[in-house]
């Protein structure tokens, strides 16, 4: 019988780098991107200056301190302090760390309910798919931030302790966050179930759930991430404008949302920049960041839906 | 000879817009224990959807399998719960494909995908199954196979690929293998490997080979019994070297014609005049009458029987049926 001699086989294997694994390809490409390996460093940094930072600061416990109140920015307190003397520096880094936790803890439950709905509902289709996609269809038609300031004003209505309130901002972020995912994975299985390869599993006589999580998942991987990274930004953005209004989390717990709530007075406007500027910034760097970052995975893992 | 799979009045159809689509319309025949059976005919035929009624891959709204039976080894194949199905496909019948490309799932490296199956029917450990695994490459007569069990499809030629899927397809032992053009897109030097190792493996475990191709060379090559489509329907069957030396069917002359032959270059390679019909739109008729060079009124309004004629030999042509054809 013919035999690939062991040469032809290590010729071929060797012209494409012994094991090329997509993820080495896929990571070799996108440090080829320079602005979305910039956008990674800014998000690293900032998860590491939230998390890490306040670890340096001697202002942690927060005492309220009338003689420094809103003191502007000094070698002391780099970043001034605010109206019960607090080092501003201090609570933008503390603030970040509840609204990274947010925006990270929403988008992990949204991504986990929106792909497994839409896997079951690309992977079933029928009436199961129905249901669930005119769910999603109608969480899409109403626009998301009237609906958080819906929930968050029955949540004040309810008189939810405001230690409760950061969950519970969550959970809502992932009930308007999960549809659009859903939409999207369900369209991803739709065309990979069409796919040659899925046949040829049926035809091996796997199981379905063997189907689903050691073929379909996989496949699935590179958009999910892709969705889920973007979907961090969109997270942050939408706890800080609710948190802005007081529907989301609110004080004594800082976020950069209720933080920027000093903005409102016009006194603290004007003449108190530094009350402001700090959170305003962060969400911004932070938010754009992670766009940079999330298109930058997008054209690296999938390039066809690029618009 | 028993018969492994006794396919019998088989229609599957497709309903679109326009109509349906007889894709395969009454077809019978059968696979015989250790016999390779070759289905041939121009692309549109009908060849690859027979091979998916068998593997009940035919399913969702629009195609569906309206009626005939599927017997696999006794069994009837289309009474079967999904279930009882399963544990049939890749274990008792194996099927691989034309793309060896696009047959691998991209991101699953091939140690994995040739352990599946072996983990879902012959119950394997993980550790068991690898073992084997890299057996089964060695066997289809790749080197390096611990290196090869953890590369991923795109690292490998389509060749290899190729003899993967043969690994994969031959893991638990089947009775019947189905390959569906699985040389057309390979290179004449590989598709002649491939081909010998399909013969090797069927000498070796006695499985029965359903092979569909449109290619007579790979028919002279490999078939015991040839079954020739045309439209949906079989439109000749017999023994391959009476069939070879004697075709009767003007379709099936008319391919053996326009097959190239050494030594006696032709000045223009012989090819049917015409296409193949739109199955959409077809009036009780012999399918090839426009086509055919012998083509009588009778022809035109009334499809002929699949008829024995002769040793093993079965045609469905109003040309031998002349005592009957004065309707
Ligand atoms: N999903 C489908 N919907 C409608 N018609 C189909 C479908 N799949 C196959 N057909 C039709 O069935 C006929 C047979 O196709 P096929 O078995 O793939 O031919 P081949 O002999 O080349 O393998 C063709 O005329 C094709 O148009
Ligand atoms: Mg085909």
């Amino acid at each position: 019988m013919s035999t690939i001699n062991g040469e032809a086989t290590k010729a071929y294997l060797s012209k494409k780098s012994v094991h090329t694994s997509l993820w080495r390809q896929s990571l070799r490409r996108l440090l080829k991107n320079k602005l979305a390996v910039f956008g990674f460093v800014v998000v690293a940094f900032m998860f590491a200056a939230c998390f890490i930072g306040p670890l340096f600061s001697p202002y942690t416990d927060n005492k309220i301190n009338m003689a420094f109140m809103n003191k502007p920015p000094s070698l002391k307190h780099w970043l001034g302090t605010d109206v019960l003397g607090r080092d501003v520096l201090t609570r933008v880094l503390q603030a970040g760390r509840i609204s990274l936790t947010v925006g990270l803890a929403s988008m992990v439950l949204s991504v986990f309910i929106g792909s497994l709905l839409g896997i079951i509902a690309g992977y079933y289709r029928g009436i199961v798919d129905q249901v669930i996609m005119r769910i999603a269809d109608l969480l899409l038609t109403i626009p998301s931030l009237p609906l958080l300031f819906i929930f968050g004003a029955l949540l004040s209505e309810w008189k939810v302790p405001t230690d409760y309130r950061m969950y519970i901002v969550m959970l809502m972020l992932s009930i308007v966050g999960w549809p659009g995912l859903a939409r999207m994975v369900r369209g991803q299985m739709l065309s990979l179930r069409e796919r040659e390869f899925m046949q040829a599993a049926i035809v091996l006589g796997l199981r379905d759930r063997r189907k689903l999580f050691n073929h379909l998942l996989p496949n699935l991987v590179p958009l999910l991430i892709v969705i889920a990274t973007l979907n961090i930004g969109g997270a942050i953005l939408s706890e800080s404008v609710l948190s802005y209004f007081g529907l989301g989390v609110m004080a004594p717990t800082p976020t950069w949302g209720n933080m920027i709530d000093a903005a409102n007075n016009m006194i603290d406007f004007q003449e108190h920049p530094w009350l402001w500027i700090p959170p305003g910034f962060s969400i911004f760097a932070t938010v754009i960041a992670i766009n940079i970052f999330g298109d930058g995975l997008r054209d690296v893992l999938d390039p066809k839906q690029k618009r | 000879m028993n018969s492994i799979l006794d396919i019998e009045h088989l229609r599957t159809h497709f309903k679109t817009d326009d109509g349906t689509v007889r894709a395969v319309d009454d077809v019978s025949f059968q696979v015989r224990q250790g016999e390779i059976v070759c289905i041939v005919g121009e692309s549109g035929s009908g060849k690859s959807i027979t091979a998916m009624s068998v593997m009940g891959l035919v399913e969702g709204p629009a195609g569906r399998v309206v009626g005939g039976n599927i017997r696999f080894d006794g069994e009837e194949l289309l009474k079967l719960s999904r279930n009882e199905l399963r544990t049939i496909r890749g274990n008792e019948i194996a099927m691989i494909f034309q793309e060896p490309m696009t047959s691998l799932n991209p991101v699953l490296k091939i140690g994995e995908q040739l352990m599946e199956p072996l983990i879902e029917h012959r119950k394997l450990n993980k550790k068991a199954a690898r073992k084997r695994a890299i057996e089964l490459i060695n066997e289809v007569g790749i080197s390096r196979a611990e290196q090869i069990a953890d590369s991923y499809p795109h690292e490998l030629s389509g060749g290899m690929l190729q003899r993967i899927m043969i690994a994969i397809a031959i893991s638990c032992g089947p009775k019947l293998l189905i390959a569906d053009e699985p040389t057309t897109a390979l290179d004449v030097t590989i598709q002649a490997q491939i081909l010998d190792m399909l013969r090797k493996f069927k000498e070796e475990s006695n499985m029965s080979i359903l092979l569909i191709t449109h290619d007579l060379g790979v028919v002279a090559e490999m078939a015991d019994y040839v079954v020739v489509m045309y439209a949906g329907k079989v439109v000749e069957e017999g023994e391959v070297v009476a069939l070879f030396e004697n075709p009767k069917h003007p379709y099936t002359q008319g391919l053996l014609k326009s097959k190239p032959i050494i030594n006696q270059r032709q000045e223009e390679l012989y090819s049917i005049p015409g296409q193949v019909p739109n199955p959409l739109e077809l009036v009780p008729s012999c399918y090839f009458h426009e086509r055919c060079a012998h083509c009588m009124e009778i022809c035109k309004t009334t499809q002929p029987a699949l008829k024995e004629v002769g040793n093993q030999q079965k045609v469905a042509c109003w040309l031998y049926e002349e005592a009957t054809a004065n309707v």
